[in-house]
């Protein structure tokens, strides 16, 4: 009996004090894998870019399958880490399962909305985001016509395309935007083929730069573009690089923003949804080395113009997934 | 439409009928032997996948065929053994083929490259090159020959124009040779192939490796030739579209060339009109991804001619003792 109140009470001081020494923040990679050179790669970055300023450490965990994502959530939490970050949706259902077990631990999720106490929920604004890219399109179009390949057709990549539309339109209320969607299911995120041959078909009828939101679809839209001769535009993070002088812009999620302040917040860190716009930062347009040529210094002005007025409020980007519906049909 | 319009489908429709082409190709020799395949998608996967890495490490897009035509041939052997030595089940090893190869080309390519189961881009002679046709240049002019031969023929990567050369060959391979002959009747009887004398065993064996080297082409074609580099999954259910148009054609190599073609024209034509309006009513464009299954399975319930699959397929061939 005394013996074991004696390790009953050694264990809980042990587990006390490992709790102190480990309240670092903990990052979960989904299951693209840290190195995915998009979504996570840029969650990563943000990550690496808070312990070099800090001179902190954080524990991060790859997701190697589905069945992990529990586990890895509650090993993380039971450690002690505080606050635990995870990158997409996949990890909404596992959240709402795990999150209300450990009550003083906090969480953040990426890309999905979990309404719980100790969970922020991150979500971006890509409809804002789409719209720069959108007059950036309409400015170096020459032929007047843009296109737009999505992925899956959902209402998340319908939002991309709406605001892309409406930033077309904003620069020249004449141009013909061409919205294609790869596919209706998964398997449309990853159709390098399909998406190249969907270009080829939007250039046939006058495109001349393409906008592609498709995940690993996107590789192929790219591809053909340069292959073409003709403008893209990518998506998430910086894909300038891929096709230097043919990629006009990236439309970048700030992953990497969204991780960091949840790491430099910590712990105490405002729970709920956490709007990553274009006033905080979350999206907007890339400009480097590669692209430097493309854009013109009236396309820089145009789009820092636009910027003001829609962080200031004056331009009012219309988000299709607030009513399903758009202004400029996006079917 | 206009003809520019027109031009541009077709062209599309034969880069996309090629992928299709080389798996109907390669499950007709399987099937004609009597080995049922649904793994040619598992195939044309782990084909892309290899042809696309070997391609970006020793930059030449041959290599990187071989290479893909190696790792096909060794899944095909895979399935041969489980279904031909080991009279297994044969759709579920093809099942199985499948699963494995979009686990393992995923997982690869991730400790390989590091950028979550993609292949860096190819780039220069990593990829193979479109040829233009001897003469296309001069006869663009001509009426009708010209845009036909100038633009929709000329243009493609070199397996376009393979694929196109193995439906004669296949052809004669099956119906003017003695291999053929006897691959034909192994896949219709099995037991009078064996009392001619000749070897059941080696017949099938013969036809998954030539099933594998058509799928290894074929996946080659959809990474290195269509897309630049390999994505998860990126064969898209391609094998089995190439399954249905096997039906649809029959097990005939002609025939399987029409298929494919007829195919790949209705996904063209999807991604050139996602909607199509006939007026009364539109089309949605789920309708037209739809519409090769949906004219595989009238085909199958008998409405146009019968479609007989070889008599012996499916079924492990047990010697009489």
């Amino acid at each position: 009996m005394k013996l074991t109140r004696i390790l009953l009470g050694a264990t809980a001081v042990s587990a006390l004090l490992t709790g102190a020494a480990l309240a670092d923040p903990a990052i979960i990679y989904d299951l693209g894998g840290k190195f995915d050179k998009s979504f996570n790669e840029a969650a990563y970055g943000g990550a690496e870019r808070w312990a070099a300023a800090t001179g902190g450490s954080y524990r991060d965990i790859e997701m190697q399958s589905e069945a992990q994502r529990e586990q890895a959530l509650r090993r993380l939490a039971e450690s002690g880490s505080n606050p635990i970050v995870m990158t997409g949706f996949a990890f909404m259902s596992v959240l709402e399962q795990v999150a209300p077990d450990y009550p003083d631990t906090t969480f953040a999720i990426i890309d999905g909305v979990v309404d719980l106490p100790n969970v922020r929920s991150i979500v971006f604004t890509e409809h804002e985001g789409s719209y720069l890219v959108g007059m950036a399109a309409a400015m170096a179009s020459q032929s007047g016509t843009v296109g737009f390949v999505g992925g899956m057709d959902i209402p998340l990549i319908r939002r991309f395309a709406c605001g892309y539309a409406q930033g077309v339109r904003a620069v020249n209320g004449d141009a013909t935007v061409i919205v294609n969607y790869t596919g209706t299911t998964p398997a449309a995120w990853n159709d390098p083929v399909r998406g190249g041959e969907i270009t080829a078909a939007q250039i046939s009828q006058g495109a001349d730069v393409v906008y592609a939101a498709a995940g690993g679809t996107g590789v192929g839209v790219l591809q053909t573009a340069a292959d073409s001769g003709i403008l893209s535009i990518g998506v998430d993070s910086n894909q300038n690089h891929l096709h230097p002088g043919s990629v006009l812009t990236s439309m970048l999620k700030r992953v990497d923003n969204a991780v960091e302040a949840a790491f430099t917040e910590g712990a105490e860190m405002e729970t709920g949804i956490h709007v990553m716009d274009l006033a905080a930062g979350g999206v907007g347009w890339a400009l480097d080395e590669n692209n430097d040529a493309l854009i013109t210094q009236e396309m820089r002005d145009a789009l820092a113009a636009a910027e003001a007025a829609i962080i200031s409020g004056s331009v009012v980007v219309h988000d299709y997934m607030s009513d399903n519906t758009c202004p400029i049909s996006v079917d | 439409m206009d003809l520019a319009t027109l031009i541009q489908i077709l062209e599309s429709t034969l880069r996309l009928a090629t992928p299709l082409l080389f798996a109907c190709l390669a499950g007709l020799f399987s099937e004609r032997a009597g080995i049922f395949d649904i793994g040619l998608e598992g195939k044309l996967l782990i084909g892309a996948f290899f042809s696309a890495a070997v391609a970006f490490w020793s930059g030449s897009a041959i290599v990187g065929l071989m290479a893909g035509i190696g790792a096909s041939v060794l899944f095909a052997l895979i399935h041969g053994v489980a279904s031909i030595t080991f009279r297994g089940n044969q759709l579920i090893s093809g099942v199985a083929i499948n699963f494995l190869a979009a686990g393992m080309t995923v997982v690869i390519a991730q400790s390989w490259f590091r950028q979550g189961g993609r292949t860096p881009a190819l780039v220069g002679d990593a990829r193979f090159h479109r040829l233009d046709l001897p003469f296309a240049a001069q006869v663009r002019d001509v009426p009708i020959i010209g845009p036909i031969y100038g633009q929709v023929m000329s243009g493609h990567g070199i397996l376009v124009y393979l694929g196109l050369v193995a439906v004669p060959l296949t052809w004669w391979i099956l119906y003017r040779t003695r291999f053929g002959l006897r691959l034909r009747a192994v896949g219709e009887n099995p037991a009078a192939v064996d009392t001619a004398g000749v070897s059941v065993v080696r017949l099938r064996y013969a036809a998954v490796v030539i099933t594998g080297v058509l799928c290894g082409i074929g996946g080659a074609y959809l990474s290195t030739s269509l897309a630049a580099g390999f994505v998860k999954d990126m064969s898209a259910g391609r094998g089995f579209i190439a399954l249905a148009a096997l039906i649809f054609a029959k097990w005939r190599p002609w025939q399987a060339l029409g298929a494919v073609l007829l195919f790949g024209a209705l996904e063209a034509m999807a991604n050139q009109f996602p909607n199509v309006n006939l007026g009364f009513v539109t089309l949605p464009n789920q309708f037209m991804t739809a519409l090769p299954y949906i004219l595989t399975v009238i085909i199958l319930a008998g409405f146009v001619g019968k479609a007989i699959p070889p008599r012996a397929g499916g079924a492990p061939y047990v010697k009489e003792r």
